[in-house]
């Protein structure tokens, strides 16, 4: 049985989370202060040393991005909380959030530091609404304590923060697509190079940095980067906040160290229910990874998940039981994408619909051999010719069910031939 | 200086280069699409995807920022299979019907296709993008199921033009570029200048072909069909057919224009330089009696639409000079028909037109009579060219024939109106010497010529600094049209074309890019310095209708036949 490292959720249930006070009584606030009194370059060692990696899915090094944006010749900067949590079945930055919004707000007003921005935004996803008084109450009640705004903390360094609500689409969880979004433009992504860091809100050297990477951001300040690059594996530092959904006994939000295997994590929050057998895994949302119950012993951080030909992405767990039909699944997957594509680039656009076509003639017993050749062509060729993540990943549920499930489609066309 | 190389041959490009004018040093073409040389880079559509040495991601060539040391492979087994599958996509969604299609021939899709030998049945079922099919305007067709959104027809119109009238609609699959509002095209503001079908590479946007009304008028015995040319055209028209950019063919297309049927070919020259003698009559009547100014000109009637839709409080400050294609039109069906004893009606007035706003210009109430149009057809040079082919002329050994008269000699003021500055550079040849009385020294007037969005100059003339303002595409019109709003602009004269270059960049002309404008600009002017009549004034056959029929420039019969009036058609944002 496992127990929990909190770091990200420290304070969670244990303040109210308007309350800056109450906040500040757990030591908050206290880490920007101190940032405020180093150099900018020494808050961007320490986040080297570290090792902390973002958490919205693609992992780059937080002290990486924000170089980039500090050494990049510009009089306006930003800092952007990336909160448009879209991904099915994932709800840390709600939890983290609702919970204790001055976290990110302090991790936002440290990165601002380091980076000579002066404003930041928080965009929250459209379908939180409930979260945006939280937030709103919470800034108000920062910046009368002298933590946002003018002068923070009694220092020459100003910073406040904007929420902005999503529209409602998907794709404004990619950075480019939400700095569209933001700047009040349908919200599709640009092509990269150049990145934020360097072209961002505005045309400006911008930092997107998500909820939970934010969070991270006051403690390791705090306690040091050596500190916090004890947790979790060697170039996966740190913890993650997982969001266990799908056919688990216990579902819900909760954070373990990088690396952490996911056989633990699983009998730990006990399983799927007794008369079903587990079938597999949907790891990292709908972008991510089918993977069968053989595949189960993984260590989950960046780098094995990886290797393993599999995804940390925002760390979410989908249990699959044998109550579902992986054709289902993958098609219900497809379908989202059709409805969440931007339209922008030709292989999204035309891509997944071609893809859900394939996949409902195999379920409809209309399916030949030669379709998963067609189904391993047109994913793969999404997967890397895509024009942003959403277009890349859009289909590898469908490359890795076809690796990992490949009997389920061989059983339907076949199912399909013989009737 | 970048050092890369690209299929293992070393390259040197400035930086900031993209990949793909890297690959273009080395002679290595690479398929685009969605790119314009003239547009910023879009990267959607994926076609110039190449591999990028220690990449997972294959990145667009169109974009792609070359780096020292970087490997790029153009044509790798990787890249290959990525493209053909995307070109298969686009295909299995794009009209399957080439041989009956406006850009056969000209499509860029089809050129894609052949280049990277698509020759097998694409494994997806055919599904259209929509089988909507907009034949609403008199000016441009948008047929959907040739879009491959890539995103062209949006630039034109709203970065080039800021008209937006074609906006992306809808999401993922069902993307459209598309009028707003679930509106048609004749429903919407588009101006009907043509930028987008200039902009488009496909058969999505064409130009609403009215040659058919043009042949049937040929078979019918009573119907004298003639032809009014608009300066441009010759200018435009050998391009269309083959030959390069700028090349000349006046004659050649009068030869060309009377074996195809057309009975009289006349010359929009004429009534440019008619418009002159009106335009600048009415601009000293404007400063003496204190009028509105600055007086904008009204030749161009998408920057018409435009001002009626965007800026209808300075409906006022318009010239109320019909265009030179319906002072033409109204001469043809009351001046010319007397003269002839040719009863209006069985006149077929045609315009040759550089413009597929004419065609909506042509459809305006006012500009009529008795229940007839003046102008009854507008033909585009694409569509002249076309209709050149179909009757099996071959145009390049063809013999000059001049224009017919009495509407056949212009001046060069007159041909000059093709591209932008040149209806100011008219204009001021003409005031200057009514003004002063004396000829003027230098005809050439640089300041307003070129390819520059605004330019301005100031004539002294008796002591009087006459200031004016040229702009071409109308971003530059509405930038130069909110200082006239916000009482900034204190000029006498501006001149406005809405597409970029003047109507040599028209979008009734054979496809274009900024590279193929200079050549046609410089056409324009070698004409005029060519021309042993270059001032309006001095045209004898303008000066003899004069006499003979209207009486004086702003008189009361020029004001029934040459000038005409505006409408307010905000209601069109609403």
């Amino acid at each position: 049985m496992l127990s929990e490292t909190r770091i990200v959720l420290r304070n969670l249930g244990r303040i109210d989370p308007v309350s800056v006070q109450d906040y500040q009584k757990q030591g908050g606030y206290g880490p920007l202060r101190k940032a405020l009194s180093m150099k900018t370059e020494e808050v961007i060692a320490e986040m080297k040393r570290s090792g902390l990696r973002g958490r919205g899915g693609a992992g780059f090094p937080v002290w990486k991005k924000w170089s980039f944006t500090a050494s990049a010749q510009s009089g306006q900067k930003y800092v952007i909380c990336n909160a448009d949590e879209g991904e099915p079945g994932t709800n840390k930055d709600r939890v983290i959030l609702s919970g204790d919004p001055n976290s990110v707000f302090e991790g936002m007003a440290i990165a601002a530091y380091a980076v000579g921005a002066d404003r930041g935004f928080l965009y929250l996803r459209r379908e939180y609404p409930y979260v945006a008084p939280i937030l709103d109450q919470a800034l108000e009640n920062a910046r009368a304590e002298g933590c946002l705004g003018k002068n923070i903390l009694g220092s020459s360094f100003s910073f406040d923060i904007e929420v902005i609500s999503g529209g409602g689409a998907y794709v404004c969880g990619e950075e480019t697509a939400l700095i569209e979004s933001i700047e009040g433009r349908r919200g599709e992504p640009r092509f990269k190079p150049p990145y934020p860091g360097v072209s961002g809100l505005y045309g400006r050297p911008t930092v997107v940095n998500n909820v939970e990477t934010l969070a991270n951001v006051p403690v390791i300040l705090q306690r040091g980067g050596e500190w916090f690059s004890g947790i979790g594996v060697p170039n996966c530092t740190g913890t993650k906040v997982f969001t266990l959904c799908g056919n688990i006994t216990q579902k819900g939000v909760f954070e373990y160290p990088m690396g952490t295997n996911l056989r633990d994590i699983y009998e730990t929050h006990g399983g799927v229910k007794d008369n079903f057998d587990l079938r597999g895994f949907m790891l990292g949302g709908q972008s991510g990874n089918l993977i069968n119950a053989g595949q189960m012993d993984l260590s989950m951080d960046i780098d094995s998940c990886q290797q393993a030909e599999s995804v940390l992405g925002t760390g979410t767990i989908m249990v699959i039981d044998d109550r579902n039909d992986i054709l289902d699944i993958v098609q219900n997957i497809m379908s989202f994408f059709i409805e969440e594509s931007c339209g922008k680039c030709t292989p999204c656009r035309e891509g997944n619909i071609r893809i859900l076509e394939i996949l409902r003639r195999i379920s409809g017993g209309e399916g030949r051999m030669e379709d998963l050749t067609l189904l391993e062509d047109l994913a793969g060729m999404m997967n890397v010719a895509c024009l942003c993540g959403l277009g890349q990943n859009s289909s590898v549920a469908v490359i890795t069910s076809l690796h990992n499930f490949r009997e389920v489609y061989v059983k339907a066309i076949e199912r399909g031939r013989r009737a | 200086m970048i050092r890369l190389t690209i299929d293992g041959l070393p390259v040197e490009v400035e930086e900031g280069s993209t990949l793909m004018e890297a690959a273009k040093k080395l002679d290595i073409h690479i398929p685009t699409l969605c790119f314009h040389p003239d547009q910023d880079v879009k990267a959607n559509c994926r076609i110039c995807l190449v591999e990028l040495e220690g990449n997972k991601l294959l990145v667009p060539a169109c974009s792609y920022p070359a780096e020292n040391g970087m490997s790029i492979r153009t044509h790798s087994p990787k890249v290959r299979r990525a493209r053909r599958n995307i070109l298969e996509l686009i295909l299995a969604r794009h009209a399957q019907d080439c041989l009956h299609c406006d850009r056969s021939g000209t499509c860029e899709l089809q050129a894609v296709a052949e280049e990277m030998h698509f020759v097998k049945i694409p494994r997806y079922p055919y599904v259209a993008r929509s089988d909507e099919s907009d034949n609403s305007s008199p000016s441009i067709v948008r047929n959907a199921a040739k879009c491959i959104n890539c995103g062209r027809c949006e630039y034109a119109c709203s970065q080039v033009q800021t008209v937006h009238a074609l906006s992306k609609v809808g999401r993922g699959f069902e993307v459209q570029f598309r009028p707003a509002y679930g509106r048609t095209l004749a429903e919407s503001i588009c101006v009907n200048c043509g930028q987008c079908v200039q902009a488009c590479p496909t058969g999505a946007l064409t130009i609403r072909d009215d040659t058919q009304v043009v042949w049937h008028a040929f078979a019918v015995p009573e119907k004298l069909v003639v032809a009014q040319v608009a300066p441009a055209v010759r200018i435009t028209l050998a391009e269309a057919l083959g030959e390069p950019p700028g090349s000349i063919s006046t004659g050649r297309m009068v030869s060309a224009m009377k074996r195809v049927g057309f009975h009289k070919v006349f010359d929009t020259d004429f009534t440019a330089d008619l418009t002159i003698m009106e335009e600048g009559t009415e601009l000293l009547g404007r400063i003496k009696s204190g009028g509105v100014l600055p007086m904008v000109t009204s030749c161009c009637p998408a920057w018409i639409k435009f001002c009626e839709t965007f800026y209808p409080d300075l409906l006022p400050n318009l010239s109320t000079c019909k265009s030179p294609q319906q002072m033409f039109g109204a001469l043809l069906k009351t001046y010319y028909a007397e003269k002839t004893g040719k009863k209006p009606e069985d006149i077929l007035s045609v315009s040759v037109m550089p413009c597929t706003a004419k065609k909506f210009e042509e459809t305006r109430p006012e500009l009529g009579r008795n229940g007839m149009r003046d102008v009854d057809a507008v033909v585009t040079a694409q569509e002249l060219a076309r209709m050149i082919r179909s009757a099996g002329i071959r145009f390049d050994t063809l013999p000059d024939t001049p224009f017919d008269a009495p509407f056949g000699l212009g001046t060069g003021a007159g041909e000059i109106f093709g591209s932008t500055g040149g209806v100011m550079e008219a204009a001021l040849r003409t005031v200057y010497e009514v003004v002063t009385g004396k000829p003027l020294e230098n005809l050439d007037i640089k300041a307003v010529r070129g390819l520059e969005g605004v330019k301005e100059a100031s004539v002294e003339m008796n002591g009087m600094s006459v200031k004016v303002a040229v702009t071409n595409g109308l971003s530059n019109a509405r930038k130069i049209m909110d200082l006239v709003r916000a009482g900034k602009a204190d000029y006498h004269f501006i001149e406005i074309m809405a597409c970029p270059g003047g109507c040599i960049g028209g979008g009734g002309n054979p496809i274009k890019n900024n590279a193929k404008m200079k050549p046609r600009l410089d056409a324009v002017y070698r004409l005029d310095r060519e021309l042993p009549l270059r001032k309006s004034h001095e045209n004898p056959a303008v000066k003899a209708l004069y006499e003979e029929y209207l009486g004086e420039p702003n008189g009361h019969r020029s004001h029934a036949l040459l000038h005409t009036g505006y409408v307010n058609r905000s209601g069109l944002l609403g």
